[in-house]
């Protein structure tokens, strides 16, 4: 299901020079078409090559609009369906129309923390640079996690 | 100066140490190295050739972690699991220490602010927003099958970037840009000095000088013609932007691949791709045939055939399908996925209130990381609890970190018994002998490492287990570092001459874009669209791609082998019109080395290892005898061909456990 842009909506990322589209979209799909040249619709952004879209919704959930919507591949998928997010900072709303006009509504948790509150190595010990050698991680003690294995199960040592 | 199109501004830049891609890899990189290298004055750089917030295999996000160990099993359990799934020919040395350490990771990613699901006292699971007691301290997990545990992870890789470009700092990171090849020292041609790429955003050509440098720039994908060629044909099972990078630096900078005749051909729902695993393990559903019967236990007896990989517990994943191909071949298609009779079935064991989420769980599924699933469900009317869905085996993919094992030949721990020696001929006398020389993660060119898709006879890391390795290789970077302070990389190629290189496709592009009315169709170049349908033709004909039910022989691979060198000559004619395409252009040079590397190496392997993913009907059976061996390769960059050698596999856990 390529993306699409609605010309309703787009706003072009208010003239800056590079749209949130652009920004996020992994296969440098999302282009900006200043002048119009390429759709006909100036200061639009367009799905450059919908060929080659793996539907991530990237584009989709970041877009400050609300501009960018997915039509369904047309040479696999009946038309007249849609999936469509809202994405929060600590949860994500999709709305589900089928082709036979049943609606579905789901909300899932994205995220346990304020989006931007990372702070990677808080409370965190320095490495210890004599272990640079040894297995696990800086960390290792404090997040509990390394296993260390059985020795037994080793037949070559 | 500011570069124009034909005329790019060049950039060089010196680095102690460089990590190429952004992906889950890369990112634990960049967490655990800031810590190894505070107060080494080592300089950093990563680069990305998308934004990290949603590049690489996670980008969509995921449903579940594939890789948590837990207390319960043993990384010795779990090495196991990787070989048998593999068809017994991976290094456990790689695997044992991936589980030592992947559960590191996780406990990091619900530190930052992953939700995952947790079971509370009564076996109810709630989803990761509860604020349940955590991991680390003895939460229990939502277990989707051994190994898994369930997620809310639409913002997977969002969190896990944030952490990354949070400890490595944002101005040591440059993102859209895309490295397209790796420099060998001048003074030492087994050693990396730096890597070029250029910019898809600005006229720019990257000139990078490094000690270190860190290769993971995930698997391939599309290097067979998939099964839907039109709009659908970027609807790839992996991320469609995996373009066989990795392998292909490496191999052109002389580093020793392995195992790249694996491939991986996932059984998904049909047409979108969707995760089939919440459905098998969590939700208990089967796979039948048209007439409802269920394929692995009508054909069980055709995994006697395979002793022992067909015996264990859980067959290995190709063995699986090739039971289902049975049924497909012989006429008793369609496979379905029967999703009715299993969510009637659950209602009966769960409480009210887990009932009430089923279908939001089973949903969740998809739109957590493959929305378009949901897509092919809505607009064919189809709600999981009243109409099945189909299932159908992909095209191939080549990857290392999934259920697949192609990838590089890299250097593993010490402590668990590996050897230190080979027996077999025929290994070329450059390359180290036995699975460990030095650095771990490191590869067999100094200085070069890979993680994640990258690292090759391993398999089953998935997103967790990638970002753990990342982090391995920080520490031995920076160890490289540290202990040759005296190196001085120099690039064995001009400045110039690489420029030229790179731009090659726009320069072919401006000298003939007269010389037609119509722009795609000139005798003096090839699209990079049209090469890449030429290549996918080749590989998806003549080895084994969905056209011929993923069989192969001899005849057929020389046939291959003689078209693809024709393709490898055209490659240097591909156009690019912009940046765009020179993206694309590139990405394709990578895709071509990579299938050609699949095709020799499928070719010197005389059997048929895996299945189910590929049949050499030539050599239609698995020979323990002769081929419990890795098959791995060089690629001499000046004569342009890869060499194939064997070197011998050893068991460092013992398998027999898996067999009771």
């Amino acid at each position: 299901m390529p993306t699409f842009v609605r010309t309703d909506k787009c706003d072009g990322c208010k003239g800056q020079d590079k749209t949130a589209c652009m920004y996020i979209c992994p296969h440098d799909l999302m282009k900006l078409d200043k002048d119009g040249s390429e759709t006909g619709h100036a200061m639009r952004a367009f799905n450059q090559e919908p060929e080659q879209c793996w539907e991530c919704y990237s584009c989709v959930k970041i877009c400050p609009q609300q501009a960018i919507e997915a039509r369904h591949y047309a040479d696999i998928v009946p038309l007249g369906g849609s999936v469509q997010p809202l994405r929060g900072t600590d949860s994500i709303m999709w709305t589900i129309k089928f082709r036979n006009g049943t609606m579905k509504r789901f909300k899932f948790p994205i995220r346990t923390t304020p989006e931007g509150s990372i702070d990677p190595f808080a409370g965190k010990p320095s490495a210890d640079m004599s272990k640079i050698e040894e297995n696990g991680f800086f960390n290792h003690n404090e997040q509990n996690g390394y296993r260390e294995g059985d020795p037994s199960e080793l037949i070559k040592v | 100066m500011a570069g124009e199109f034909g005329n790019p501004e060049v950039v060089e830049e010196e680095v102690d140490i460089l990590l190429i891609g952004g992906g889950m890899a890369c990112c634990g990189t960049a967490f655990e190295i800031m810590r190894w290298s505070e107060g080494t004055g080592l300089k950093i750089k990563l680069v990305d050739k998308a934004a990290m917030d949603r590049s690489g295999a996670v980008a969509q996000g995921l449903s579940a972690i594939n890789t948590y160990i837990g207390t319960e099993q043993d990384p010795a359990d779990y090495a196991r699991m990787v070989s048998n799934d593999l068809m017994g020919i991976t290094r456990d040395d790689l695997a044992y220490d991936l589980g030592r350490h992947v559960d590191e990771s996780v406990h990091l990613f619900e530190e930052w602010g992953l939700p995952i699901w947790k079971l509370d006292e009564n076996g109810e699971r709630h989803d990761g927003s509860k604020g349940m007691t955590p991991l680390k301290d003895g939460g229990k997990p939502v277990r989707s099958g051994k190994w898994q545990i369930m997620i809310n992870g639409e913002s997977y890789k969002w969190i896990v970037a944030e952490a990354a470009k949070k400890a490595l700092g944002i101005d040591n990171i440059e993102e859209r840009i895309f490295i397209v090849k790796l420099i060998n020292d001048k003074n030492d041609s087994n050693r990396i000095a730096g890597a070029v790429g250029f910019s898809t955003r600005d006229h720019k050509v990257v000139v990078y000088k490094c000690k270190a440098c860190l290769l993971a720039a995930g698997g391939c994908v599309n290097l067979f013609r998939p099964r839907s060629v039109g709009e659908g044909q970027g609807r790839a099972w992996y991320p469609v932007w995996n373009a066989g990078s990795t392998y292909a630096m490496a191999a052109q900078a002389g580093a020793e691949l392995t195992m790249m005749e694996n491939r991986f051909v996932p059984t998904r729902f049909k047409d979108g791709y969707g995760p089939v695993g919440a459905w098998f393990l969590l939700f208990k559903s089967q796979a039948t045939n048209a007439v409802g019967e269920t394929y692995m236990t009508r054909n069980k007896e055709m995994l006697n055939d395979y002793p022992p990989y067909g015996q264990a517990a859980v067959p290995a994943s190709c063995l699986r399908n090739h039971l289902m191909l049975k049924e497909m071949k012989e006429g008793r298609g369609p496979i379905w996925m029967d999703t009715v009779t299993a969510l009637a079935n659950l209602r009966e064991t769960l409480s009210p209130r887990e009932v009430k989420h089923l279908e939001a769980e089973a949903w969740e599924d998809f739109l957590d990381m493959c929305v378009g699933q949901c897509g092919i469900w809505v607009g064919e009317n189809i709600e999981p609890d009243k109409k099945n869905s189909e299932l159908m085996p992909t095209e191939p993919y080549l990857l290392g970190s999934h259920s697949g094992c192609c990838g590089i030949w890299v250097s593993g721990p010490t402590d668990v018994g590996a050897p230190t020696d080979e027996e077999y001929d025929g290994i070329p006398d450059h390359l180290p002998k036995g699975w460990n020389w030095g650095y771990r993660g490191m590869t067999t060119v100094s200085g070069l490492f890979t993680a994640g898709d990258g690292v090759g006879a391993s398999g089953h890391k998935f997103s967790s287990g990638s970002h753990a390795e990342g982090r391995m290789c920080a520490k031995s970077m920076v160890k490289y570092c540290l202990d040759n302070p005296d190196l001085k990389p120099e690039l064995d190629a001009s400045v110039e001459d690489l420029v030229a290189e790179i731009y090659q496709p726009v320069k072919t592009y401006l000298e003939h874009k007269d010389y037609s009315t119509a722009i795609d169709i000139n005798p003096h170049y090839i699209t990079p669209k049209m090469l890449q349908f030429r290549l996918q033709k080749i590989m998806d004909e003549y080895v084994a791609g969905v056209a011929t039910y993923y069989t192969t022989n001899g005849h057929m691979l020389a046939v291959a082998e003689e078209k693809l060198g024709m393709l490898k000559e055209d490659a240097e004619k591909m156009r690019a019109k912009d940046l765009h395409e020179l993206l694309r252009a590139w990405e394709n040079y990578h895709r071509i080395l990579t299938a050609e590397a699949h095709m020799k190496h499928i070719q010197f392997r005389e059997e048929s290892r895996y299945p189910g993913f590929y049949y050499r009907m030539d050599h239609n059976v698995v020979d323990e005898d002769n081929w419990k061996c890795f098959v791995n390769s060089i690629y001499d960059h000046e004569a342009k061909t890869y060499k194939c050698f064997k070197r011998k596999h050893v068991d460092l856990v013992d398998k027999s456990k898996l067999f009771k």
